[in-house]
């Protein structure tokens, strides 16, 4: 079992998610992350999504995934093959601000993007072994609410989209 | 407002027209009234068949296609109309049947409401479709049409569903039927790369024991001929599956049977002995392989498949030839050798007499008193004409019926394959004999199965469809039967079936019906059947606990196929 990142680009078609998730669905396959957004071309999606499988599962979903008719090209990488982040919020109530904290926000790289009067969020963007790693302190420092995104990754190998549209 | 606009219903019938479809099979209710009052209008155009319920419509339809080789249309209202064509669509979905089917939706301003007869059919329907959308705007109803049959034949064929909301179906619209031509997203020709067929003909070429297994994708791909030139040229033995059969003649001097569970056992059994196994247009169904892990271990496969996602999806491939296996068998037929595999060959036949002397003997020519299956499938070969259609439900007749029809033309096999949908037979055979009244199409059925569609007499009777129906009765459900005996100590749970007087039945729907119990009547009912100008239903009683075999039980290795 390994890490995978399936690229998917895709028309913007309504229900395309549904008919790409229940190909991991029927085989019981758990989604680690997916995002989806519109890609730089208008009219093509770009659906990003993590996961932990062994290689011919993972080459078998990409087949049925590409199978879609509405899917324009779908592949997949290991870790090593994408360039990838996350980004994580963390909202912290005001009353636990101190010295440490300040400390902590600096070596992590954190930004705190909004203070209100009872609470601030705070904002990591990194892998995630980073952002967990940053939550697993907060945990001691009252931590109110979380919440991480899924990956966004470009791949390192040289494919355009309009290469697959031609 | 333009005189050039009309209503959406009349873009819903004018499109099915400009499609060419020559035949509706459906059932009307709220949300597709519209389209019935259009159909009203263009009677003398296309043709609508009311069966009794939408699953016997869609049955129809892929029994139509099937047949065909043209998009099977079925019309159904919203919400249950809706519902009742989910298993036809799974059934179409696994065994690559083109399929168009229509819906009427509740209006779009409902949506969402819980309206009456409102069901998410686009959600309910996307895992048992190839594509399916709702439209719910009347400019968008002839496009989508379009595109529907566009996908349904076109690639690997499969259903289409098509969910349209009431008020797209009143509002006007202008009238401007483009047909597609394809689109971006979807790549229906995939060029055969040379170099892999050179890679395939090298493995043929230094083959010592070949061995080809052919499925239906020969005959979707229209590959009949360059299949018989490729085993012309290479005299390689071939196998059938279940779908494939037909592809090309029994006849054929290169062909040594029927793959998988209940196929034959010489193309089992020699399936772990040969050194080079070509599969065209098959899918390696777990059905056919038995247990993978000791599936063909020793051979190089060579897998020439339409579709991506089926290779080395079960079975891996040395050599994968993606694309049509029309032009790849044609291009692989240049790159081999002449040749001939006499002692090859003669391992097939000389199995084939084992097969012979220990199950086909008893089968075809019993010396015990009861009636056998398979010695009617016998008896209609005899009668029969080349391009009979058999029309075939689920279970042990399924299997017998398969096994010892004589196949002698593409296109003549009509059965539920992968989904093994019970309740098939009877409304598929109606759609087959619609195509065309001319030819025979024989429907064996069990008294299981036909009593999930039985209502179908009805729209036989009112169409007059010639439709020659054997009922093989041996009051069981017998293939559950059969493994209750076999793997579960004879505990027969819920398998015995109190039948009705099925000849009364398909008297009181106006088919003339007889009923054979005896051996020596069984010739000149068949011969009275099939010479019968109109529907015949004909029940044989035949023994109630005969099993069918070769049998690979499941778990096992082709080649622990068992003769008894």
């Amino acid at each position: 079992m390994k890490r995978y990142t399936i690229f998917v680009i895709t028309e913007n078609f309504i229900g395309i998610l549904n008919r790409i998730t229940i190909i991991f669905t029927r085989r019981g396959i758990n989604i680690d992350a997916l995002t989806a957004s519109e890609s730089r071309i208008p009219g093509i999606h770009r659906v990003t999504i993590e996961v932990t499988v062994n290689e011919d599962t993972v080459i078998q979903l990409v087949n049925q995934i590409e199978k879609i008719i509405d899917v324009i090209k779908a592949f997949y990488h290991e870790d090593e093959g994408v360039v990838y982040q996350e980004i994580a919020l963390y909202k912290i109530p005001v009353s636990k601000l101190d010295g440490g904290l300040e400390k902590i926000i600096r070596q992590h790289n954190a930004k705190i993007i909004a203070a209100e009067p009872d609470f601030v969020v705070l904002e990591l963007t990194g892998h995630k072994e980073q952002t967990q790693e940053l939550l697993e302190i907060l945990k001691g420092y009252g931590l109110l609410e979380f919440a991480r995104s899924g990956r966004v990754a470009v791949a390192k190998r040289m494919l355009t989209i309009e290469s697959f549209i031609k | 407002m333009k005189d050039s606009m009309i209503r959406g219903a009349d873009i819903v019938v004018r499109s099915i027209i400009a499609e060419n479809a020559d035949i509706i099979f459906g059932y009307p209710g709220g949300a597709i009234m519209p389209v019935y009052d259009a159909l009203y209008d263009y009677h003398d155009q296309v043709r609508h068949v009311l069966t009794r319920h939408e699953q016997g419509a869609i049955h129809a339809a892929q029994g139509y296609a099937r047949v065909s080789g043209k998009v099977g249309v079925c019309i159904a209202t919203s919400g249950p109309g809706a519902t009742n064509l989910i298993t036809g669509l799974a059934d179409a979905q696994i065994d690559s049947t083109p399929l168009v089917c229509i819906t009427g939706q509740v209006a779009a301003h409902l949506l969402g409401t819980d309206a009456f007869q409102e069901t998410d059919v686009v959600g309910i329907s996307m895992p048992g479709t190839k594509w399916n959308i709702q439209v719910r705007r009347v400019e968008d109803i002839a496009p989508a049409i379009a595109k529907g049959f566009y996908i349904a034949r076109s690639g690997r064929p499969g259903p289409v569903l098509i969910d349209i909301t009431k008020n797209a179906q009143v509002d006007f619209g202008e009238w401007n039927y483009v047909p597609c031509m394809g689109f971006r997203s979807y790549k229906t020709h995939i060029p055969v790369d040379v170099s892999l067929i050179q890679q395939a003909a090298e493995l043929i070429n230094n083959a010592e024991r070949p061995y080809l297994l052919f499925g239906q994708g020969v005959v979707l791909g229209k590959a009949e001929t360059e299949l018989k030139f490729f085993l012309d040229k290479s005299g390689i033995p071939a196998a059938c599956t279940l779908l494939g059969s037909g592809a090309i003649s029994q006849d054929h001097p290169n062909y040594v049977g029927k793959l998988g569970m209940h196929g034959n056992y010489a193309p089992n059994l020699l399936t772990n002995q040969c050194d080079v196994l070509i599969a065209v247009g098959m899918r390696f169904d777990d059905r056919v392989t038995g247990d993978l892990k000791r599936y063909a271990k020793q051979a190089k496969v060579i897998h020439l498949e339409l579709d991506k996602a089926e290779v080395n999806k079960n079975v891996k491939a040395e050599v994968a030839v993606i694309g049509d296996c029309k032009e790849s068998l044609a291009m692989l037929t240049e790159a081999i050798h002449q040749k001939k595999h006499d002692s090859w060959m003669g391992k097939f036949r000389d199995l084939e007499q084992e097969e012979r002397a220990a199950v086909m003997q008893y089968d075809i020519t019993p010396t015990k008193v009861g009636l056998t299956m398979g010695e009617v499938i016998h008896q209609i070969n005899q009668y029969k004409a080349d391009d009979a259609v058999l029309v075939t439900d689920v279970g042990q007749h399924q299997m017998i019926a398969w096994r010892y029809f004589n196949y002698k033309k593409s296109r003549t096999q009509v059965t539920s394959g992968g989904l093994g949908t019970m309740g098939f037979a009877l409304p598929a055979a109606l759609g087959a004999q619609l195509h065309d009244y001319s030819r025979q199409v024989i429907c064996v059925v069990g008294d299981g199965g036909i009593q999930m569609t039985i209502q179908e007499l009805g729209t036989i009777m009112q169409t007059k469809a010639p439709v020659k129906i054997v009922l093989l009765n041996n009051n069981f459900l017998g293939m559950v039967r059969q493994w209750q005996q076999m793997f579960f100590d004879r505990r027969y749970s819920f398998t015995e079936l109190d039948n009705p007087d099925f000849v009364k039945i398909a008297e009181a729907y106006n088919i003339r019906a007889q009923k054979v119990t005896e051996r020596t009547d069984l010739k000149e009912a068949i011969e009275d059947m099939l010479i019968h100008d109109g529907p015949f239903f004909l029940e044989v009683v035949v023994e109630k606990e005969d099993n069918v075999f070769p049998m690979i039980a499941t778990g096992c290795s082709v080649e622990e196929v068992r003769l008894s």
